[in-house]
């Protein structure tokens, strides 16, 4: 039989916020266990959450970017269940009326077309803190540094037709939610978390297969992988007359595989209902206004913009485009230089570098300015394309900017057409038999051989004379 | 020294007749005497006392004063105290010390009040008799068989047996108006919002309301002053400006619209505590009131309304004590379900779980429409009867209570009974007004309530209107026997 599979992401974005949504504790990753919770955080009697509304912002700016229908009034509720890292015995969440609306965005499939994904819901809620099982010798440790994070949950509609496609939806809320600045989009620090709705139908069947929900995925590699295997798991066993029951699976990546976390019947009943303590979110049209006002270039558009204004392939421009960041980066390096240039610097050197040194873009010890400082040298002609790259070197081992090793470094290219002169007449005296040689050789071979010369010039320069001119003149003294 | 209100209290320390520091050993004393038979204080702090009434008195010399510099009070344990025990009554916070103050126990402390100590509750607020404490149940001064009314029982028995010039309550459901009723002292529910809740411990956050037990209505003003303001810790308190709530104590009643709602007058309402009730409305209509029977229809829906509004508030306020970062904790639990269940079967004493066990049940799937929206509704058809008194009224008067003080066991076995000597106070909560009680006229010894409803932010003209009355009566000067 033919399967057809549905999925529906849970995406949680803990926003970028200084303090925590209710309160005014530290965010920051890595601190010392429960260094950032304080009296809020800790759940403790007669304390209560006062709502902070830069979480507001952020999510006004993701309903923005997706073009959501925005929740101009919505209302926080609490998420009833006893877990020892949610410290009031129940979650500040949005239910019935949640800040950002239907939505939707757009993912290239594999064969190049693109699909639109709908996006139910983003609602704000607070996250948990953590358990910790190791080094408590058979107790646990409770960590509440990260209770009352801001997180940002977006649902998708089951819209998602394979593990490719979903890998695509969440790279693309990665990225929006990282050019919007809202959200770090740290994977492993848990800061962009995914949980997939997997089902399986017989091809053309319109009633959808009972779904089971995998947590704990935290790359994209691994996302693609649980659900591959998960959706595996369910043909077989509907294939050799088994069913699939409605539960939470956790993904092992060690083991690789999934596994059953909790069945329906074993699912909480979360009671929500409005939480009293706080009023519900209302957002005014200057509110709206300035938060939109911050909204930055968005991925779709600035890779338009690059095709359409600076002439890159639309694959570069990709490319380019894949972060912030690196977007950013290529555009402080080409201004008042050759955009493909520019492309092919940050594209090639660039990535390859920080690649292997396992660096992000926003660590690169060369600056944007410092590569376009380069690439001006480049455009100028006075360095050569393979001096670039020693100087490049140079730069990215901290001696300075370009100018500054070209100068350091006598690096400047030889373009006084007097000085190559004497250098080509230098090299022809010295290897008379070569000359010799090329003139009585076939013409169709004479091209190749003029490299010998190209490169005994080149060499006596010390690799600053100008290519183009060396090879000009090399033809005018050898024709 | 103790049979002085509040403002004779601070009108005697300004003259230097006695100092903070006296004063406040003499209500140590009498604690220390009285108190074994009332058990109005769960926690009493001496040292502590005696080091603030010293501060205060320095503060004095020093020319900073304000009306409360030197006043010693008592908290209802429900209000947190920088590094005092603060239990809720209950065993589940016995070994709880709050590492923080509750806003207006700060802002009194800032004003140069001094605590004695920390008064005795019903457990998390839910009682009306006081007997639901882990500490005991208080018995009221007047009458040590009967008890004090809850859940404020301990703050208003320690008014009333003067073992503390006023003190501070909380209001639910009634819970400062029934237990001045029956201890015949002056409280006041302020409007939802006036009273920062922060640090005070919560049992329905929609209907909590901190507010004064004093002597009188002047009394109870000085302290509102103190207490009333926003507070950016409590989204849910209002950013209303706070009046001199002593300013208009004396102005004339002329002309003001007095509403008797029809229903709080019904056959439930005990003969005698009706005739001294009536018997208050004269005092106003001599002094100029007009008066006018008003009905707010929905009144016997008031109660059920409330105990599915404030149960399910409950049963999610109290997940927190789970055994796992503060509080009582059983010994050796087996797995974490067994830590769970032991720590807050164990924890919490029987009122507290029948309600956290009908909150829950109200709330859970499938139940939430019937009960908890609905209830939703009926408490804005609640609101609506009194918007709509209010637009021919200037203050809604009948009794706080339907009977005096029941005697203790009286009513311990039938909860449901118990839940309907709140039948007159409920309603205001669900409305977010400000409601009050004053003494009136007692009967067989034993005191009643005069209990009267203002309109949103109205609390001055109920100061005023208390204190026009009190002007004219004794009521609230008599003093249970032995005091």
């Amino acid at each position: 039989m033919q399967w057809e599979t549905v999925i529906g992401l849970e995406i949680h974005a803990q926003l970028a916020t200084k303090t925590k949504i209710f309160s005014g504790a530290s965010t920051a990753f890595g601190s010392e266990p429960n260094t950032q919770a304080c009296l809020v955080s800790l759940g403790m009697p007669g304390v209560l959450p006062v709502f902070n509304r830069e979480a507001a912002k952020m999510a006004v700016k993701f309903s923005s970017a997706i073009g959501a229908e925005l929740g101009r009034r919505s209302v926080f509720a609490r998420k009833n269940y006893f877990y020892p890292d949610l410290p009031k015995g129940y979650q500040i969440s949005q239910f019935e009326l949640p800040i950002v609306g239907m939505g939707k965005v757009e993912i290239v499939q594999e064969n190049g077309d693109v699909k639109v994904v709908g996006v139910t819901r983003a609602h704000l809620e607070e996250d948990a803190g953590k358990s910790l099982h190791e080094n408590f010798h058979g107790m646990t440790g409770i960590d509440l540094n990260r209770a009352g994070i801001p997180l940002l949950e977006i649902v998708s509609e089951p819209d998602i037709r394979s593990a490719k496609e979903a890998v695509a939806y969440a790279r693309k809320i990665h990225q929006i939610v990282r050019y919007l600045g809202i959200c770090d989009g740290n994977m492993q620090e848990g800061s962009f978390r995914c949980d997939a709705n997997v089902s399986v139908r017989p091809m053309g069947q319109e009633k959808l297969g009972t779904r089971a929900e995998l947590k704990n995925i935290n790359s994209f590699r691994f996302l693609e992988r649980a659900i591959n295997i998960e959706v595996d798991r369910q043909i077989d066993l509907i294939e050799s007359g088994g069913e699939v029951v409605q539960e939470t699976r956790l993904y092992d990546s060690v083991k690789d595989e999934t596994r059953s976390m909790r069945s329906k019947e074993e699912a909480n009943d979360y009671r929500y209902f409005p939480d009293p303590d706080l009023l519900p979110v209302e957002l005014d049209d200057d509110f709206i206004a300035d938060a939109v006002a911050e909204i930055p270039e968005l991925p779709d558009a600035r890779c338009k913009r690059f095709v359409d204004e600076l002439g890159l392939s639309l694959q570069d421009a990709g490319v380019l485009t894949s972060s912030r960041e690196m977007a950013d980066y290529f555009e402080t390096a080409s201004v008042g230089n050759d955009a493909k240039i520019a492309a092919n610097w940050v594209m090639g050197e660039v990535s390859a570098v920080l690649n292997k040194q396992g660096l992000d873009i926003a660590d690169c010890p060369v600056s944007a300015e410092m590569l376009g400082g380069m690439l001006k040298r480049i455009g100028d002609n006075t360095i050569s394309g393979k001096i670039a790259k020693d100087v490049f070197e140079a730069m990215w081992n901290g001696e300075g900017s370009a100018d500054e090793i070209i100068e350091a470094r006598g690096l400047k290219q030889i373009t006084d057409s007097g000085a190559i002169e004497a250098i080509v007449d230098e090299v022809l005296a010295a290897n008379g038999k070569q000359v010799e040689n090329y003139r009585n050789a076939d013409p169709d071979k004479q091209p190749k051989m003029l490299g010998f010369f190209v490169g005994q010039v080149m060499k006596a320069s010390q690799g600053k004379a100008n290519p183009q001119q060396v090879n000009a003149l090399l033809k005018e003294r050898l024709g | 020294m103790h049979t002085h209100t509040v403002s004779e209290l601070a009108a005697a320390l300004a003259a230097g007749e006695f100092s903070s520091v006296e004063l406040t050993q003499h209500y140590l004393d009498r604690i220390a005497s009285l108190d074994g038979e009332i058990n109005s204080y769960i926690t009493v702090t001496p040292e502590a006392a005696l080091a603030q009434a010293k501060q205060a008195d320095e503060r004095r010399a020093q020319g900073e004063v304000t009306p409360l510099t030197g006043i010693p009070l008592a908290y209802k344990d429900i209000f947190c105290t920088d590094g005092v025990k603060t239990s809720c009554a209950s065993r589940m916070l016995d070994n709880f010390t709050a590492p923080y103050n509750a806003t207006v126990v700060q802002r009194l402390a800032d004003a140069g009040a001094v605590m004695l100590g920390k008064t005795n509750m019903d457990e998390y607020a839910m009682g009306s008799s006081n007997e639901n404490s882990y500490y005991g149940c208080v018995h009221n001064p007047w009458d040590k068989e009967r008890v004090p009314g809850g859940s404020s029982g301990g703050s208003a028995a320690a008014v009333a047996a003067r073992l503390c010039a006023a003190a501070l309550g909380t209001d639910t459901g009634g819970s400062i108006r029934q237990p001045a009723a029956f201890t015949g002292i002056t409280g006041i529910k302020p409007t939802y919002g006036r009273v920062s809740r922060y640090g005070m411990i919560a049992f329905a956050s929609s209907l909590d309301q901190g507010g004064p037990m004093a002597a009188s209505a002047e009394d109870a003003a000085m302290l509102l002053n103190t207490m009333a303001g926003f507070d950016e810790r409590d989204s849910t308190s209002a950013n209303e400006a706070v009046p001199d709530y002593t300013a208009d104590l004396n102005n004339s009643l002329q002309g003001l619209r007095i509403g008797l709602p029809k229903e709080y007058f019904d056959e439930g309402l005990d003969v005698d505590v009706r005739a001294s009730v009536e018997q208050a409305i004269n005092v106003y209509r001599a002094l100029g009131a007009e008066i006018k029977e008003v009905s707010l229809p929905n009144t016997n829906l008031a109660v059920a309304t409330y105990y599915v509004v404030a149960n399910a508030e409950c049963s999610s306020n109290l997940s927190r004590y789970d055994g796992v970062r503060f509080g009582h904790r059983c010994d050796d639990p087996a797995n974490l379900e067994d830590l769970y269940e032991r720590s807050r079967s164990e924890g919490f004493g029987n009122e507290v779980k029948r309600r956290i066990m009908v909150g829950t049940y109200v709330l859970s799937a499938g139940y939430y429409d019937a009960y908890y929206l609905k209830a939703q509704k009926l408490r804005h058809l609640i609101s609506d009867d009194f918007s709509k008194v209010f637009e021919e009224v200037d203050v809604i008067m009948g009794p706080t209570t339907p009977t005096t003080a029941f005697k203790i066991g009286e009513k311990v076995d039938d909860p449901v009974a118990m839940y309907l000597s709140d039948v007159y106070t409920v309603a205001c909560n669900m409305a977010g007004l400000p409601g009050m009680s004053i003494p009136a006229a007692p009967v067989n010894g034993l005191p009643v309530g005069l209990q009267m409803i203002g309109n949103y932010f109205d609390e001055a003209r109920l100061l005023n209107v208390a204190h026009q009355f009190q002007q004219q009566t004794d009521w609230h000067r008599q003093m249970p026997a032995g005091v």
